[in-house]
């Protein structure tokens, strides 16, 4: 089972946001998205999760979305937005509530609270707080709402814009290491990634998308070279490798003349 | 074993739910209250008491406390009871949808709509030729249809391709509403003495004219509302965290917008045809209902229709005591309570919780 996205266009105005991107996704296994900041990549998750008018197809689990109602699809995919406004003054606990399916166990609240280190804060006001903790609230509610990465013999999905960006590094090797459970447990997690070392030690798959365009999606190991990576950030990035890790990127400082 | 079940349902931390029903129960005591309140006090020195046990005793009633009793205080009562329901359902209603504690009715226009339709009723009425035909039923009718196009229009203009903008239709809505208010002004000003005296009574708000004509009209439209309000409850708390994460979690987004329109408009239109301009309770309401137990709207919507029921019963029982045997226009009393009460919960709050 998988996501297939073909010849994806995506018009905002007269200016092209995507141009033909065709990209693919296994459950099982973690497809990161990266680029440059304005490539298109959170553009490309949103019409994975049917919120931009797009043309093409995108398929999931040989399901076209088109024709999926919100309430099938909400129970085939989760999507954590990069930023989620909150109106009222909820607590954590009814927050992630929210996502609770009307068939599952309540109880999920707690444990998804727990895996994303934020045990105990079933009590607090959401707006009270801050911005990393809210991130991981919502990423809690995005679990509870695929609590079994499996169900009924189909694998359901997760679709994560930028889940780390304002978490610290042990944060978000949490966050990262809920995401790879997930597909490890047969799920497919897509996410939008900034931090190339992260997407080079949890990702099994890497996009790359610079100007709308799909330049490769490839491994991280094929898809992360200084020359390509250079190339689309317009600054120079060297790739090492060590022994103990599989490689790490470096930006090389050059001076601006 | 029901109580077990609710307490192990209730102890997690943060599930607020527990608290709202105990809300619900204290709301439903208070409404007998005052409706008991209701039935006993007013200008005529018929007793509530000495009706009772008349009823009780098997003696007949005198005429006159019959009359009191039963076609002037208790439609009075139940008229208040419905509109208080239905304006602070619909306040409530609206908050959810535009995810803003301090949308209204009055705010985004449906009021005016409501007013605008009831000024052509009281000016025009005499002119139309099908007007003596629908008697009673031409001011809620005109006030429904003003509620309705005014929200009707707002939708179309604040939407486009399925996907409605809450910025657009609350600037709309205010564009909207002073050009339905500038309309009405016209309309009284071709309107004649009695006519303009009629309009400006029915604007301040009275539950003064209910009669169980009017009820019987009122009543089931508001009822139906309310009770379509609670089925949208679920989609109007995913929508909290905005429409995209609302779609994301299942929910039918469009179809909950449109039934949340509707229902505001139904029982605000019918509300203010009985009832008049009555302010503040469908803000004030829902505020101190969400402070008390939360945002959740599965008893948000129940408990604001509770509440305001008792509100608006209690303010017409102060409307028609205070200058007794003459009363004040409840709308008054609801802007004169309501206002200063307003103001201190936003003076409290500043700072310490988001609205």
């Amino acid at each position: 089972m998988s996501l297939i996205a073909k010849e994806i266009d995506v018009v905002a105005g007269k200016k092209a946001l995507l141009k033909a991107v065709s990209f693919k996704a296994s459950a099982g296994k973690i497809t990161a998205i990266v680029g440059p900041s304005g490539a298109g990549k959170s553009t490309l998750i949103s019409a994975l999760s049917g919120d931009v008018p797009y043309s093409g197809t995108v398929t999931l689990n040989d399901i076209n979305i088109k024709g999926v109602t919100a309430p099938s699809l909400a129970q085939l995919r989760a999507v954590l937005a990069q930023a989620t406004p909150l109106a009222f003054p909820f607590t954590v606990f009814e927050i992630v509530r929210l996502g609770v399916p009307a068939d599952a166990d309540i109880n999920i609240v707690t444990r998804a609270l727990h895996n994303v280190g934020l045990a105990g804060f079933e009590g607090q006001y959401y707006q009270s707080l801050s911005g990393g903790e809210q991130q991981r609230v919502q990423l809690a509610r995005v679990l509870c709402q695929v609590w079994q990465p499996v169900k009924d013999g189909v694998p359901r999905w997760l679709f994560l814009d930028e889940p780390v960006s304002s978490l610290d590094i042990g944060q978000q090797l949490r966050v990262m290491q809920n995401a790879r459970d997930f597909a490890d447990r047969g799920g497919g997690v897509v996410v939008v990634m900034h931090d190339l070392n992260l997407t080079a030690m949890f990702a099994d798959e890497v996009a790359l998308i610079v100007g709308g365009e799909l330049v490769i999606q490839e491994t991280p190991a094929m898809a992360l070279t200084s020359e390509r990576l250079s190339a689309a950030y317009g600054c120079d990035v060297r790739v090492r490798t060590a022994p103990e890790i599989d490689f790490f990127v470096l930006p090389q400082m050059t001076r601006v003349s | 074993m029901v109580a077990t079940t609710i307490d192990v349902v209730s102890r997690h931390d943060g599930d607020r739910t527990g608290g709202a029903r105990k809300v619900t129960a204290a709301l439903v005591l208070l409404l007998i209250l005052v409706s008991i309140t209701g039935l006993a006090i007013g200008a005529a020195d018929t007793s509530l008491w000495s009706g009772l046990l008349a009823f009780v005793q098997g003696e007949e009633l005198s005429v006159r406390d019959k009359i009191v009793l039963l076609h002037i205080r208790l439609p009075r009562l139940l008229t208040g009871v419905t509109v208080g329901a239905a304006l602070a359902t619909s306040g409530a209603l609206l908050q959810g949808l535009f995810r803003n504690p301090l949308a209204d009715p009055g705010i985004i226009g449906v009021s005016a709509g409501a007013s605008f339709g009831a000024v052509c009723a009281i000016v025009l009425g005499t002119v139309l030729p099908f007007a003596s035909a629908l008697g009673m039923a031409l001011l809620p009718i005109f006030a429904f249809a003003g509620a309705w196009s005014a929200t009707l229009l707002l939708y179309g203009i604040a939407t486009r391709q399925g996907r409605t903008s809450v910025a657009t239709m609350l600037l709309a809505g205010i564009a909207l509403s002073a050009l339905t208010m500038a309309l009405t002004g016209v309309l009284i000003y071709m309107a004649d003495d009695a006519q303009m005296r009629d309009f400006t009574f029915w604007n301040m708000g009275s539950l003064s004219g209910a009669n169980w004509s009017k009820l019987t009209i009122a009543a089931p439209v508001i009822l139906v509302s309310l009770i379509v309000a609670q089925a949208l409850a679920s989609g109007l708390n995913s929508m909290a965290l905005g429409e995209a994460a609302a779609r994301h979690m299942g929910v039918s987004v469009q179809l909950v917008k449109r039934l949340t329109i509707l229902c505001v408009a139904a029982a605000t239109g019918v509300a203010v045809a009985i009832s008049g301009g009555i302010g503040f309770v469908g803000i004030v309401v829902p505020h101190i209902l969400r402070l008390l137990s939360g945002p959740d709207h599965r008893r948000l919507l129940l408990n604001s229709a509770l509440l305001g029921a008792c509100v608006l019963v209690l303010a017409d029982v102060v409307a028609r005591v205070i200058i007794a045997p003459a009363e004040l226009p409840i709308g008054i009393i609801t802007a004169i309570l309501g206002g200063p009460f307003f103001l201190w919960i936003l003076l409290r709050q500043r700072g310490v919780v988001d609205l």
